[in-house]
């Protein structure tokens, strides 16, 4: 009972992060906002048992993403800019029906889904009792999802690795040299080259 | 009655995609937009670990007194999706900083405005 | 921002705690949640608050760029040299029960050894990231 209460509690707050998010046209509180979203979400994966993607979660949310984009404003804004975006130039009638239309579908089709928090839905019932149940006397690890993700599912984590890899390599072909001057960048000549 | 109980969770989950995909769409800002997106990320992965919580289980930790645990398996898969999405959004800041020293601006329409002027 | 008072005395204290905890959340994944990734946030998470409050390039003399880049190569070569290992033993590519004296252990000694690697990339990669962000813009 109170398992459920906190978890509509957050899940409000999160909605109102999300619509925050849409109307707010300063730039710097719209970062906040999504830090503060990624944290209360860490809080939510806690209440539904998945400690470890919390864990991650709010580490990797709440630390490098906003540290990120704190960075990316620093470096696309002059210091005397307000950092506001543009009123916008057209009606926004398209994006909403796309957008009520699309989350019409989804409501319609998760309904077949069996009831939240049922013991005897089909998710629970092929592969994960033979991890719950297999997995100490084969590694001799307590943690399931680290024995999962590491042992039984290694493969998957080596992709992940060199996923991660690939991005930091990325990112230095992009902006690892020094910013040329302002006298330099201007569009024509950037796009000659 | 029986299905608001059973299902408001995914329901709001839905709520909060669909806001995140919005901002994605609509708003002309880069950086809104890669905000919007993350948000769609963060409430796809609360979906997935909805279908896995089983009621009054405990964390996937054996433990010699507790007999009902919640389903591990989706907690593996969000916790590489949780890092190949923090991938993404590192290289698509790294892209908005690229676009800014090459167009003057981060705004869509003004963007777009450049490139048909030519 | 090194003449805050406040920020240098706190963050003296709290970042030797940070890496405390980064390696207590490496080392006990397998007890309770944690394991690389987690650890390897946190780790360059304490790098960050003292590039943050010092400065970058006395963070940079803490840890070179090149020194990154070749951590980051290492944490892949760990883990990819783990399967090799398993492969030059006799079993199949990435069987950890080959390691060991017997089935369990050299399971065990195989997840401490790939949640190491992946702990070490994932650490290099998002200093070299911050650290990307943080010179483009300083003038020449």
């Amino acid at each position: 009972m109170i398992e459920s209460i906190v978890d509509i509690v957050l899940l409000a707050l999160l909605v109102i992060h999300a619509i925050a998010i849409i109307y707010l046209r300063n730039l710097f509180a719209v970062i906040m906002l999504f830090s503060s979203f990624s944290f209360i979400s860490a809080g939510l994966f806690v209440v539904m048992d998945a400690v470890d993607v919390a864990f991650t979660e709010a580490a990797v949310g709440a630390g490098i993403s906003t540290v990120l984009m704190l960075g990316t404003i620093a470096l696309t804004y002059s210091r005397g800019d307000n950092k506001q975006e543009k009123l916008p130039a057209h009606k926004p009638w398209l994006p909403l029906i796309v957008v009520i239309l699309t989350g019409g579908m989804l409501i319609y089709g998760t309904s077949d889904i069996p009831a939240f928090g049922d013991p005897l839905a089909p998710a629970q019932q092929h592969v994960a009792p033979y991890y719950l149940e297999q997995s100490l006397p084969d590694t001799g690890v307590p943690n399931v999802v680290t024995a999962v993700l590491a042992s039984y599912r290694g493969f998957d984590t080596l992709g992940e690795v060199t996923v991660i890899f690939t991005a930091g390599v990325a990112v230095l072909l992009l902006i690892g040299g020094r910013r040329r001057t302002k006298t330099e960048t201007r569009a024509g000549d950037d796009r000659e080259t | 009655m029986e299905l608001i109980i059973g299902h408001y969770n995914y329901w709001l989950v839905i709520i909060i995609m669909m806001a995140g995909f919005y901002t994605v769409i609509s708003q002309g800002n880069l950086i809104k937009k890669i905000a919007g997106l993350n948000v769609f990320q963060v409430s796809v992965f609360m979906l997935y670990i909805s279908i896995g919580n089983v009621k009054d289980g405990a964390a996937p930790i054996i433990e010699p007194t507790v007999e009902l645990y919640s389903n591990p398996l989706p907690h593996v898969l969000i916790l590489t999706a949780i890092v190949v999405g923090v991938a993404t959004t590192a290289l698509g800041l790294a892209l908005v900083v690229r676009i800014k020293e090459a167009y003057g601006t981060i705004e869509e329409d003004d963007i777009h405005n450049q490139d048909h002027s030519l | 921002m090194k003449h805050n008072l406040i920020l240098r005395v706190i963050s003296k204290f709290m970042i030797p705690l940070i890496f405390l905890f980064a390696l207590y959340v490496q080392f006990h994944g397998d007890f309770g949640p944690g394991g690389g990734f987690q650890a390897g946030v946190i780790f360059s998470a304490g790098i960050i608050l003292y590039a943050l409050v010092f400065g970058t390039e006395l963070a940079q003399k803490i840890i070179p760029p090149r020194v990154l880049h070749f951590l980051a190569s290492l944490g892949v070569l760990i883990y990819a040299g783990t399967g090799v290992a398993s492969l030059i033993l006799g079993g199949k590519y990435l069987e950890y029960g080959v390691l060991g004296s017997n089935q369990v252990a050299g399971q065990h000694l195989g997840i401490l050894v790939i949640e190491l690697g992946v702990g070490i990339t994932v650490m290099s990669v998002m200093l070299i990231i911050f650290f990307t962000f943080a010179e483009r813009g300083r003038p020449e």
